[in-house]
């Protein structure tokens, strides 16, 4: 064998495992979910089923695409991603900004400002239950005392809320500000450690010439981050997207928070339609895909130009 | 920094001004947490603002009876704790036996296939899992694997995998090939070599995937509340505490609860703070 042939062989052999596991419990499982989103298929049958007796029908998905709640669910879901990803990059952004010169106990603070991160969702999910209850929660409690409210608010499960004349889906944004809260730190990091590798000497140089601290940033700092602020607004997106144990912990889909993932699970679990879940979840990664799609062609064309 | 560089006064002022907000709300749901798991239930119910008790008023006993299994008088969170850490424990060692392997092809060797491969373990990273979850869920009660311990493991082991070998690839890319070529020309084989001389440079490494792996199986909600719903026995300490939620326990049961589920992974977490970080964002730097 030629070294080049044993190479071969070897990136084979060790490759061979992982993808022999991600074969068998996720790219099977995916075209399941693509032949149960053609059928007639509810819990009570699991025991029975095989590949011979599955009767097809289009009924699922045109039923989700005919339905109010899957297009509910698509706005909704849209809203949720859109505005988590935003108010995380934005947040992320400011902090590694704030923190980037050093100064002492930086390491500490860093390390504090990801705890949100680390938090297991459960935890911060009971934490935020418990902040926010209408009887003994921290912030009714100081909402009453302090800013005038007349009562407490229901921030888990109030759809609409009246704020001076406007209305606003308040559950919804309570579920935002948590998930920002949680994934903030994940954004923080990256633009950190990008802000790491720009060489210092440039700026030093732009101040020594007399450019404004503002200038810098937009003219020196700013173009450098966009690649990973594009990055990020791909991710957080995706995986804000499919969130389901954020919201499903905080709310259980109350208060309009209904959103994809949780509605693929009450098909699945509360009305036991295989069928139904699988389609709706077809749709979203069908959603996702073009996304990806969007966002690949959209940096290669970047490149080029 | 040189002096030149010194920031005028009020953008410093509001640089100080949005680390202190960030951190008081980083910490304070937290540290909040923590108060109301030591103070007993009615004080809260009178005095929900009071956020600094005397410590003539503090009371661990949720501690104690969040733990305690049910026959005790407890909520059985001692339980939830061992099934998780079982399960937990189980995918790291898995998960990491088979992602070292394919780490290292990935890193170092140049076989057919190898963009295909990468595109492969990609995608499926930003797969959604609850899209897996309808046939998972469907394939693995099919075959009587719901309901048990081993099912999970199967699921949190393939489901780690993909950002697992991401992780160790990134380490094993910046160690130094030339210690691996001398290795393979004393005549060390392949597996030989990776046991003997690139698993020890790249522990600190392999160690950080490891605790990453560990708090993803740890913190996992979804796929055990698909599964063992039903069997209160195996309750990971995730869904006992959220199946806790549903019946009426005491809230400083579930705050304790809560705080004793986050101590293991921050410990965890900082410990391995600097390896874990630079493995989350390598190639962020690009």
């Amino acid at each position: 064998m030629t070294r080049a042939q044993r190479e071969n062989l070897n990136g084979h052999l060790l490759t061979a495992p992982t993808l022999l596991v991600i074969l068998a419990i996720v790219i099977v499982p995916f075209l399941a979910v693509i032949v149960f989103a053609f059928a007639d298929l509810r819990l009570v049958d699991i025991p029975y089923m095989n590949l011979g007796n599955i009767e097809w029908t289009l009924d699922n998905i045109i039923g989700a695409m005919e339905s109010k709640a899957f297009w509910g669910a698509l706005g909704t879901t849209i809203a949720y991603a859109t505005l988590t990803t935003l108010g995380a990059i934005v947040c992320g952004l400011a902090i590694a900004l704030a923190i980037r010169r050093p100064f002492r106990g930086r390491g500490v603070v860093r390390a504090l400002l990801l705890v949100p991160y680390v938090l297991p969702v459960i935890a911060a999910a009971t934490i935020w239950r418990t902040m926010l209850n209408p009887q003994y929660g921290l912030i009714n409690a100081f909402g009453l005392e302090f800013l005038g409210w007349d009562r407490p608010i229901g921030f888990l499960n109030t759809s609409t809320y009246e704020v001076f004349g406007v209305s606003i889906p308040l559950t919804l944004l309570t579920v935002v500000a948590f998930e920002v809260w949680k994934t903030t730190p994940l954004t923080f990091l990256f633009i950190t450690a990008r802000l790491q590798s720009i060489p210092g000497d440039i700026e030093e140089a732009a101040a020594l010439d007399g450019a404004s601290s503002r200038k810098i940033l937009t003219q020196i700092v700013a173009p450098q981050l966009r690649a990973v602020v594009l990055l990020l607004i791909l991710l957080r997106f995706i995986w804000s997207f499919q969130s389901f144990n954020d919201i499903y912990l905080l709310t259980g889909g109350a208060g309009g928070t209904q959103v994809m993932a949780v509605k693929v699970y009450t098909e699945l679990i509360t009305r036991a339609d295989i069928g139904s879940a699988a389609s709706y979840g077809l749709l979203m990664s069908v959603i996702l895909a073009v996304l990806l799609v969007f966002y690949v062609l959209l940096s290669r064309r970047k490149e080029t130009l | 920094m040189s002096k030149a560089m010194r920031a005028p006064l009020p953008e410093r002022a509001l640089r100080v001004l949005v680390i202190v907000v960030a951190l008081v709300l980083a910490v304070g749901p937290v540290l909040y947490g923590v108060v109301l798991a030591i103070r007993p239930f009615s004080a809260v119910l009178n005095a929900p603002l009071d956020l600094f008790p005397s410590p003539s008023e503090w009371d661990f006993s949720a501690f104690g009876t969040a733990i305690r299994d049910e026959a005790d008088g407890g909520f059985g969170l001692g339980r939830f704790i061992r099934n998780s850490l079982l399960l937990a424990l189980g995918t790291v060692v898995a998960s990491l036996a088979v992602s070292v392997l394919g780490a290292y092809a990935a890193a170092r060797l140049r076989y057919k296939g190898r963009n295909v491969v990468n595109g492969i373990i990609l995608s499926v990273y930003l797969l959604p899992g609850i899209v897996l979850a309808v046939p998972l869920f469907v394939m693995l009660s099919r075959v009587g694997l719901t309901g048990n311990l081993a099912g999970l493991l199967i699921v949190y082991v393939s489901t780690t995998i993909p950002v697992a070998v991401y992780m160790v690839r990134n380490y094993f890319i910046a160690l130094p090939e030339s210690v691996e070529e001398a290795a393979i020309i004393d005549g060390c084989t392949l597996p030989v070599m990776l046991w003997r001389v690139v698993l020890p440079i790249a522990a600190p490494g392999v160690a950080a995937t490891a605790i990453y792996v560990f708090m993803i199986a740890w913190n996992e909600y979804l796929f055990a509340l698909l599964f063992l719903v039903q069997k209160r026995e195996l309750w990971t300490a995730p869904l006992g505490l959220s199946q806790l939620t549903e019946i009426s326990v005491p809230v400083t049961v579930l705050l304790a609860g809560s705080i004793i589920v986050t101590v293991p992974v921050v410990v965890l977490f900082f410990i391995f703070q600097r390896f874990l970080v630079s493995g989350l964002t390598t190639g962020a730097e690009k």
